[in-house]
């Protein structure tokens, strides 16, 4: 309806209109066309006079309303490290090109006022003049090859890739119809390989799981990063163009299908200090959920974003990631609490290589662990604090087979035992308290000889080294439950010297 | 028909005793009494070969596509400016892209159609007005008319040059009414959006019939560029140097050979593009997983495209801008009653940003994932473009200076053409340094500048041209006082529109977003916003008085009784006031001096039909 009416409206005012532009042409008639034509001159000699001192004006003016926008200073200067060297740029390209737009608008709106038409004013045939056609020329080509230089020098410099030795983190973002997915290197600093064709839900990025660089990568919800640490963003595509836009941090390039790009930056900015200098600023004051005026205003909520700034179809508007910055102490700690992708999504899947076996991952994992352990054994004081429980180490159900995947926890015994040649100790093997005591008695005797056999076969001297079946004596929880049992059934060594 | 000299009779003007006595007869009347072309309904006004009929289809066909262009922007600039209006009342127009909430009733306009409104908005102003509505018309009308021709090299294939646009618009028309929508993929339909029509509904059937539409288009402009480039070299009348040449038909036949080396490559661009999309090939497609299925192809380039696409694209700026430049110059100087400062000048300019067109097409692609050391030549080349730019200016200005200017419509919009283009200009600068392009690639910064400096400023060059020569093609003039409101309105809407987005590309708001909600960073700008797209309506509706004033002259506007109406020194305004097919009744009037003789030796104009006086110099002699 109310379309209908502003319709209506604009036919309503384009007759009205029409008609006075017919009465004035007939006015013109009666008065003479050379007349009406004068008059035309003076008025609109006039208006130029008028629209430009409210186009300069306003142009000035515009420049302060939206002060707290501007490129180059006011609150929102860069938070990373490149991005002055490109905002100072703009500033000094302003300051050129303003004072061209001043100096050439004033002449050509004070040039329309003063030469409009006057009856026998006598025009001055000028056809050229070198001089001032010279100076003109040479004097944007001078302007033109310092902003040339300058310009260059910064881009050259923002633009260039890692240097070999340079101290570094490499993260990847993929665009994909309509969101991007981060990926991180994990532990071993170094991200997988990717093939596009094992791309399906499960494995949204195409991961080669076989390859061992992928088993830790993982998939942050949101692109968090530590303070003033270089970072290398490995940019890719999955799907079509699209770009990878960190207003904030004056980063911003396309994601191309095959053809993988980067952007290297070095945030210097936390979230929370771009919060605090936000705190002043007027437009930040508004409450930042407008159902709820008391609540936090929008400085205090203020987050990084990243965007997508190269049109990819219908949902391109909505390819938000959230952006955090934190100190290192705080990334470290954000750190820990992420899981790797393999781990969390795809182990145990079809798409498991390590379906029936442990994961080069697990196996370096549980090796920490076992480390861990024997260097707090070796520490201890107490019989119990220089018992170690062979975790991984298993046998098949009722025999003293050990189990094919044993081998890697048993390796790190190995290792241990010639590592540290003082070291003697005492294989122990236990049972949960379900059935015959003397049957369990000896399946524990000949667990922990069958441990005690495979250590010697892979070179521990056997003089340092014993073997006991424990049997249920010496339960660690109660024998009531399942998980009781499971803990009480198990396999361990104790240092008996070091 | 040519009608004969309307003077009183017995009395010979002075036009018809200049073009009598030094003219040049090329027997063109001999043999055929009026009409050497056997004139009939369908050949005068349908399938004609006049030059001057093809410049009206032309302008009326871009006057048309100007209409549904700049439409589509109110209606995504609606959404953009009301997210919280609801959009029902537009249901009975545009049908299934209207969503309704069912519970609510709210209306919003669909994303993918508004990505389609977006991607025709800038297919249709940039091809089908900016390139066949502004050079199409005016070449056609002036070429001919301003070098003494009796028409074209070759009237054949300049109706077929419009009847190919023709085409072009009934196809891409068409593809608005597709149940699947338009190509919906950017003006600039990058690979792999444009290629797979799993990635976009408008990359199926929309995109084929875009292609397809846009062949046309390449063959129309080829056709109407190889006669333009001819009529120049090979028709100019007797006495019509090069260095005599008004700047109008400088500046056409530099867009003309930029046309002629830059649409072929977009040509390929686009067969390639048709062979991945058809064929399987994978020119420009690599490694892709979409709609749920891995493709096959591998080792193509999107960035590839682009290259090709530029290579066109940024030639095409210079196809839109040279024509309104050469409009605005030859408008300025007639109606300043003085010289244009600096012709030669001014004709090195054009020439220099001609060539210079061509050898900064990747200054779009500086974030595309090209080696960033390549973009070191393009920064340079860019930056170079603005000093014949600046020069340009400067010559206008100048010949402002100490003239007597004539305001009218077409004046207005000349002047009001130098401010837009130093406006958008400027902002060039800061996007032709790649540093800076960082920031601003594809922000509303990018909008504000190519709108102000190649979209409305090519539009007040159109103006201009319409305003000033719509006698020559009428024979009516159009009413001023309804122009000199549509410059006003224009030019405080314009920039009231696209000043703005100047600081939201600073604040770093993507272009072609659908909705800014969800980013925290984009969102503060609604009153911005709203301020645009109130601005928009208003502008428009300027428009919409254009286009009345425009229909309502051609029938009944003022009349034209004098030839020569401006006192202008150029050819055209030689021929009888209805000049029939052939141009001049007689003979070809041969030329005798340059064609800006304004108040030399107190004399208000010198047409270029009369002779030099004893010891008088030509200034486009040599």
């Amino acid at each position: 309806m109310t379309g209908l009416i502003v319709i209506l409206c604009f036919i309503l005012i384009t007759v009205i209109a029409m008609q006075i532009g017919k009465v004035t042409e007939l006015a013109a008639k009666i008065r003479g066309e050379e007349e009406s034509q004068l008059r035309s001159n003076k008025a609109n000699g006039v208006l130029w006079l008028v629209f430009g001192f409210v186009f300069l004006v306003g142009t000035a003016w515009s420049a302060y309303a939206y002060r707290n926008w501007m490129l180059g200073y006011g609150p929102h200067e860069p938070a990373s490290a490149h991005g002055a060297s490109l905002d100072n740029l703009f500033n000094i390209t302003l300051i050129f090109t303003g004072i061209v737009f001043v100096v050439t608008h004033i002449l050509l709106f004070w040039y329309s006022y003063k030469y409009s038409g006057k009856p026998g004013r006598k025009v001055y045939y000028q056809v050229h003049d070198t001089k001032l056609e010279i100076i003109w020329t040479a004097i944007p080509a001078v302007v033109m090859a310092l902003l040339v230089m300058g310009g260059l020098d910064a881009w050259n410099e923002v633009m260039a890739d890692i240097e070999p030795g340079e101290d570094f983190m490499e993260i990847e973002a993929t665009g994909m119809q309509f969101a991007w997915i981060l990926r991180y290197p994990g532990a071993d600093g170094k991200l997988g390989t990717r093939n596009y064709k094992k791309i399906n839900s499960a494995n949204p990025l195409g991961q080669v799981w076989s390859d061992e660089k992928n088993l830790d990568d993982f998939h942050p919800g949101e692109l968090v990063l530590p303070k003033g640490k270089k970072v290398r963003v490995r940019i890719m595509a999955r799907d079509v163009l699209h770009n990878f836009d960190l207003p904030h941090f004056r980063v911003k390039m396309d994601a191309v299908p095959g053809i993988p790009t980067y952007f290297v930056f070095t945030p210097t900015t936390t979230t929370e200090e771009y919060r605090s200098r936000l705190k002043e600023v007027p437009e930040y004051q508004e409450p930042s959920d407008p159902a709820d005026p008391d609540g936090p205003k929008l400085w205090e909520t203020f987050d990084f974003e990243l965007a997508c700034a190269e049109l990819c179809g219908k949902g391109h508007f909505s390819m938000r990631k959230l952006v955090r910055i934190v100190e290192q102490d705080e990334y470290d700690k954000w750190l820990e609490g992420q899981q790797s992708y393999y781990l969390s999504s795809i182990r145990g899947s079809d798409e498991d290589p390590y379906l029936d076996d442990v994961s080069p991952l697990e196996v370096s994992m549980r090796k920490t662990e076992f480390d861990e352990k024997v260097k707090n054994a070796l520490a201890s004081d107490s019989i119990q604090g220089k018992t170690v429980v062979m975790d991984y180490v298993n046998f098949e159900t009722g025999s003293a087979n050990l189990t094919e995947l044993s081998k890697y926890e048993l390796a790190n015994v190995v290792e241990f035992m010639n590592k540290n040649s003082a070291v003697t100790i005492e294989l122990a093997g236990h049972t949960d308290s379900m059935g015959d005591l003397k049957a369990n008695q000896s399946l524990s005797q000949s667990r922990a000889e069958a441990v005690y056999s495979y250590l010697s076969a892979n070179g521990v001297p056997t003089g340092r080294m014993n073997a006991v079946g424990y049997g249920p004596s010496k339960p660690l929880d109660t024998n009531e439950t399942d998980e009781g049992r499971a803990k009480n059934r198990r396999t361990e060594f104790q240092i008996l010297t070091q | 028909m040519a009608t004969k000299v309307t003077t009183a009779p017995g009395k010979i003007s002075e036009i018809d005793r200049l073009i009598e006595e030094h003219g040049y007869d090329d027997h063109f009347h001999d043999h055929h009494d009026e009409d050497k072309y056997k004139s009939n309904f369908l050949s005068t006004y349908v399938f004609s070969m006049d030059h001057k009929i093809i410049a009206r289809q032309f302008l009326i066909t871009g006057i048309f596509w100007a209409i549904i262009g700049a439409g589509m922007s109110i209606i995504f600039r609606l959404q953009l400016g009301f997210p919280l209006e609801s959009m029902a009342w537009l249901k009975p127009l545009l049908g299934k892209w209207i969503e309704i909430n069912p519970d609510t009733g709210f209306g919003t306009l669909a994303p993918q159609f508004y990505y389609a409104l977006v991607t025709m908005h800038g297919t249709i102003i940039v091809f089908f007005v900016l390139t066949a509505g502004l050079s199409g018309t005016f070449s056609n009308l002036l070429i001919p008319l301003q070098v003494g021709a009796r028409d074209m090299a070759s009237p054949l294939l300049n109706m077929l040059s419009y009847w190919f646009f023709f085409l072009a618009s009934v196809v891409m028309f068409l593809s608005l009414f597709l149940s699947t929508g338009p190509f919906a993929g950017g003006w600039v339909a990058y690979p792999p959006l444009s290629a797979l029509p799993q990635a976009s509904d408008g990359s199926g059937a929309g995109m084929t019939m875009w292609v397809m539409s846009l062949v046309f288009f390449v063959v129309s402009v080829l056709l109407g560029g190889i006669n333009y480039v001819t009529t120049v070299l090979n028709l100019r009348t007797k006495g019509m140097t090069l260095w005599r040449m008004p700047l109008t038909i400088w500046a056409f036949f530099v867009t003309a050979i930029l046309g002629i080396l830059s649409f072929p490559v977009l040509f390929s661009g686009f067969l390639l593009l048709t062979m991945d999309r058809e064929l399987g090939t994978s020119f420009f497609l690599s490694e892709i997983y979409v709609g749920g299925q891995a493709l096959e192809n591998v080792g193509g380039s999107p960035i590839l495209y682009q290259h090709l696409f530029w290579f066109l694209g940024h030639p095409e700026v210079y196809i839109i801008i040279l024509p309104a430049m050469g409009l605005v110059s030859e408008v300025l100087s007639v109606h300043c009653r003085k010289p244009i400062f600096g012709y030669k000048a001014m004709v090195y300019s054009i020439l220099a940003i001609g060539f210079l067109s061509f050898l900064v097409w990747a200054h779009h692609m500086f974030m595309a994932g090209v080696n960033p050391f390549i973009s070191n030549f393009f920064v340079i080349f860019t930056l170079i473009i603005a000093v014949p730019s600046a020069v340009k200016v400067f010559n206008w200005i100048t010949t402002i200076y100490k003239g007597n200017i004539r305001f009218n419509s077409a004046s207005l919009f000349s002047v009001g053409f130098v401010s837009l283009f130093i406006s958008g200009g400027l902002t060039g600068i800061f996007l032709g340094n790649s540093a800076i392009d960082i920031q601003m690639h594809d922000t509303y910064f990018v909008v504000a500048h190519f709108h102000i400096v190649m979209g409305i400023a090519a539009f007040f060059g159109m103006f201009a041209g319409v305003y000033h020569w719509f006698p020559k093609m009428f024979g009516r003039f159009m009413n001023e006082t309804i122009g000199k409101l549509h410059f006003w309105g224009t030019i405080i809407g314009a920039y009231a529109i696209f000043w703005p987005m100047h600081y939201l590309g600073m604040a770093g708001v993507p272009r072609r977003y659908y909705s800014r909600e969800s980013f925290e960073t984009f969102r503060h700008f609604s009153e911005t916003s709203e301020f645009i797209t109130i601005a928009a309506i208003i502008t428009f509706f300027f428009q919409i008085l254009f286009v009345v004033n425009f229909f309502y002259s051609i029938w009944k506007g003022k009349k034209q009784t004098k030839r020569n109406p401006y006192g202008a020194t150029t050819l055209e305004w030689t021929t009888p006031i209805i000049a029939g097919h052939g141009n001049w009744p007689g003979k070809i009037p041969t030329v005798q001096r340059w064609a800006y003789d304004y108040g030399k030796g107190g004399r208000e104009f010198i047409s270029q039909i009369e002779p030099l006086a004893p010891g008088e110099q030509d200034e486009g002699g040599h």
